[in-house]
C-alpha cells in the first residue's frame, strides 16, 4: 500500500489531522473518516454535482480531489452551512418553497447555489439555471430548486443591503 | 469507482516538478484533475505515481507580455473567465471560458492541463489553435516552445513528452479591427460541445483582410478550416459568403458518429456555427 500521509484540514470550523492514503477521495475522507455523511457521492466522475463542497470558498467537486490535496484548506460541507439550529436563508428557501424529495442532490445544490449567489449577481432564472446545469436532481424537474435559490439571492441581497 | 493505488508527492517549485518528473519517468502530473482524476475513478489509467503541482504558486499567472498575453499552465478556468486583462484583450478566450465544464469544474481546471489533455471537443485547444498560441514545455534537457498546431496530435494525445511539464501558453496579440465569433452546441450549458466553432476576422476599408476559423468536437483534434479562410480574404463580407466559407468549414470537418450525434448532424452544426461566428466575428471588427 502506497505509504500513508498526514494531512491538516478544517472543516465547518473543526480542525482534523488524519493519516490518509493518496488515493482517499476527499469526498470518501469527509463521509468515511469525518462521519460527515452530507456530502454524497452519485457517479464518481464530476458529472453529477452531488458531491460539490466548498475549497477555501469556492465550490468543487469532492470526487475529483484527493484528501491529501486538501492539506491545509478550509473546507464547508452541507453540515456547515446552517447557524446552529438556525438554517441559512437558502436552506429556508428549500424548505418554504419545496426545493427537495429525496434529498440526494440537495448538499450539492446548496453549496453550488452558496457559490453563485455569492460570486454572480443572478439577475434571472436563466442564469440560475446555468450555474446549477452542474448539478442533477432526478426528482424536481428543477423548477422549485430554482424558485428557492432566486428567492433566497432575493433574501440575501436585502439583508446585505439592510 | 475508486481509484488505484498510487505514489503520491506535491511539489511547490517547477524546478522541483521537473528534478521529479526526471526521477519518475512513469509518473503522471496532476493539475486541476477534472480529467484525470475522472480516468483514475474508471481505472482507465494506472500511474504508479502522481506529482500533484497544485501548489506551485509560480505557474499561476495572467500578464500581458510582447503586445499578447501569457498565462501560467496552472491558471484556473474561473481566473481566465473573470481576468480583466483577457476580457479586454482576448474577450474570445473570456467567452470560451465560460463554457468550459460547471462552475465547479472551473474553479479546479487549469488551462495547462486542458491543453495538455487535448481532448477534441474542449474549448481551449480551438481557442489556442486559432490564436495561433505558443505552449512552453520543459523538462530536464532545457525548455522549447510549440506551436498549437504542432501541440495537438491526435484523440487526447498533445506533444507533451514524458518527464515534460507544460509551463506557460503564450498568445499574440491581435491586429486594430479584428473582431471574433464563438458558438458551439451543447445539450446542457457546461457539457462537451456536440461541436464548436470560432473565428476571428479582420477588417480593411469594408473588405477582410485576414480570417481564420477553428473548430472542436469534429475531429481527432481541434482543427483550422484553412480552405474557407482563404475564401474570406480580400472580400467584403456578407451572407452568402458566410454560406459558402461555412460549406468549406463544413467539409474541412471530420466528424464521428457517436451516442451524442451522428456525423451528419455534426458537419451540419460546423456550417451553421461557423455563418453565426463569422456574422458575429465581422460585426465586432466594426467596432473594434
Ligand atoms: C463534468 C465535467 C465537464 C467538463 N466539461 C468540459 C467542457 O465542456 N469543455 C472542456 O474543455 N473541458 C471540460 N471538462 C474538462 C476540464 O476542463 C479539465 O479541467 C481539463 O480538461 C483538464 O485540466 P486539468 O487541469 O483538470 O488537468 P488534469 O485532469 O490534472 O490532467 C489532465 C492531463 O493533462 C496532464 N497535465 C496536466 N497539466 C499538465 C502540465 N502542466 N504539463 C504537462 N501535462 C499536464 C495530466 O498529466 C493528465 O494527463 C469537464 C470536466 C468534467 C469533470
Amino acid at each position: 500500500m502506497a505509504e500513508k500521509q498526514q494531512i491538516e484540514v478544517k472543516v465547518n470550523g473543526t480542525s482534523y489531522k488524519r493519516e490518509v492514503e493518496p488515493r482517499l477521495l476527499l469526498g470518501d475522507f469527509l463521509r468515511e473518516e469525518l462521519a460527515l455523511t452530507g456530502t454524497h457521492f452519485g457517479c464518481e466522475h464530476g458529472v453529477c454535482g452531488a458531491c460539490t463542497v466548498m475549497l477555501n470558498g469556492s465550490s468543487v467537486r469532492s470526487c475529483l480531489m484527493f484528501a491529501v490535496q486538501a492539506n491545509g484548506c478550509e473546507i464547508m460541507t452541507v453540515e456547515g452551512i446552517a447557524d446552529g439550529d438556525k438554517m441559512h436563508p437558502l436552506q429556508q428557501a428549500f424548505w418554504d418553497h419545496h426545493g427537495l424529495q429525496c434529498g440526494f442532490c440537495t448538499s450539492g445544490m446548496l453549496i453550488t447555489a452558496l457559490d453563485l449567489i455569492k460570486n454572480f449577481p443572478l439577475a434571472d432564472d436563466h442564469e440560475i439555471r446555468v450555474g446549477l446545469s452542474g448539478n442533477l436532481c432526478r426528482c424536481t424537474g428543477y423548477q422549485n430548486i430554482v424558485t428557492s435559490v432566486r428567492e433566497a439571492a432575493k433574501q440575501m441581497r436585502a439583508k446585505k443591503a439592510a | 469507482m475508486k481509484p488505484p493505488e498510487f505514489e503520491y508527492i506535491a511539489v511547490h517549485t517547477t524546478d522541483e516538478a521537473i528534478s521529479q518528473l526526471a526521477k519518475h519517468k512513469t509518473a503522471k502530473i496532476l493539475a486541476g484533475g477534472q480529467s484525470l482524476t475522472p480516468m483514475l475513478n474508471f481505472r482507465l489509467v494506472h500511474p504508479d505515481m502522481l506529482i500533484d503541482i497544485n501548489p506551485i504558486k509560480e505557474l499561476d499567472y495572467i500578464r500581458e507580455h510582447n503586445g499578447g498575453v501569457s498565462i501560467g499552465a496552472l491558471t484556473r478556468h474561473r481566473m481566465i473567465e473573470s481576468s480583466k486583462l483577457v476580457r479586454e484583450r482576448l474577450p474570445i478566450l473570456a467567452a470560451a471560458a465560460a463554457e468550459v465544464g460547471h462552475l465547479a469544474i472551473r474553479t479546479r481546471g487549469t488551462f495547462g492541463g486542458s491543453l495538455a489533455h487535448a481532448d477534441p471537443a474542449a474549448e481551449f485547444p480551438m481557442i489556442a489553435l486559432l490564436l495561433d498560441a505558443e505552449i512552453k514545455a520543459r523538462s530536464a534537457s532545457g525548455e522549447r516552445s510549440i506551436k498549437s498546431k504542432d501541440f495537438l496530435v491526435s484523440y487526447l494525445q498533445s506533444a507533451v513528452a514524458d518527464g515534460e511539464l507544460v509551463t506557460e501558453v503564450h498568445i499574440p496579440g491581435l491586429p486594430a479591427h479584428t473582431g471574433w465569433g464563438f458558438h458551439e452546441l451543447c445539450r446542457r450549458p457546461g457539457d462537451f460541445a456536440l461541436a464548436a466553432v470560432c473565428a476571428i476576422v479582420t477588417m480593411a476599408a469594408g473588405k477582410c483582410t485576414d480570417a481564420r476559423i477553428s473548430m472542436a468536437g469534429v475531429g481527432a483534434t481541434a482543427l483550422r478550416a484553412p480552405a474557407a479562410e482563404a475564401l474570406l480574404k480580400g472580400k467584403a463580407p456578407d451572407a452568402a459568403l458566410f454560406k459558402q466559407v461555412a460549406q468549406k468549414a463544413s467539409e474541412a470537418s471530420d466528424p464521428s458518429n457517436d451516442v451524442h450525434a451522428s456525423a451528419d448532424f455534426r458537419r451540419h452544426l460546423v456550417d451553421e456555427l461557423t455563418q453565426r461566428a463569422l456574422k458575429d466575428a465581422v460585426e465586432r471588427a466594426a467596432k473594434a
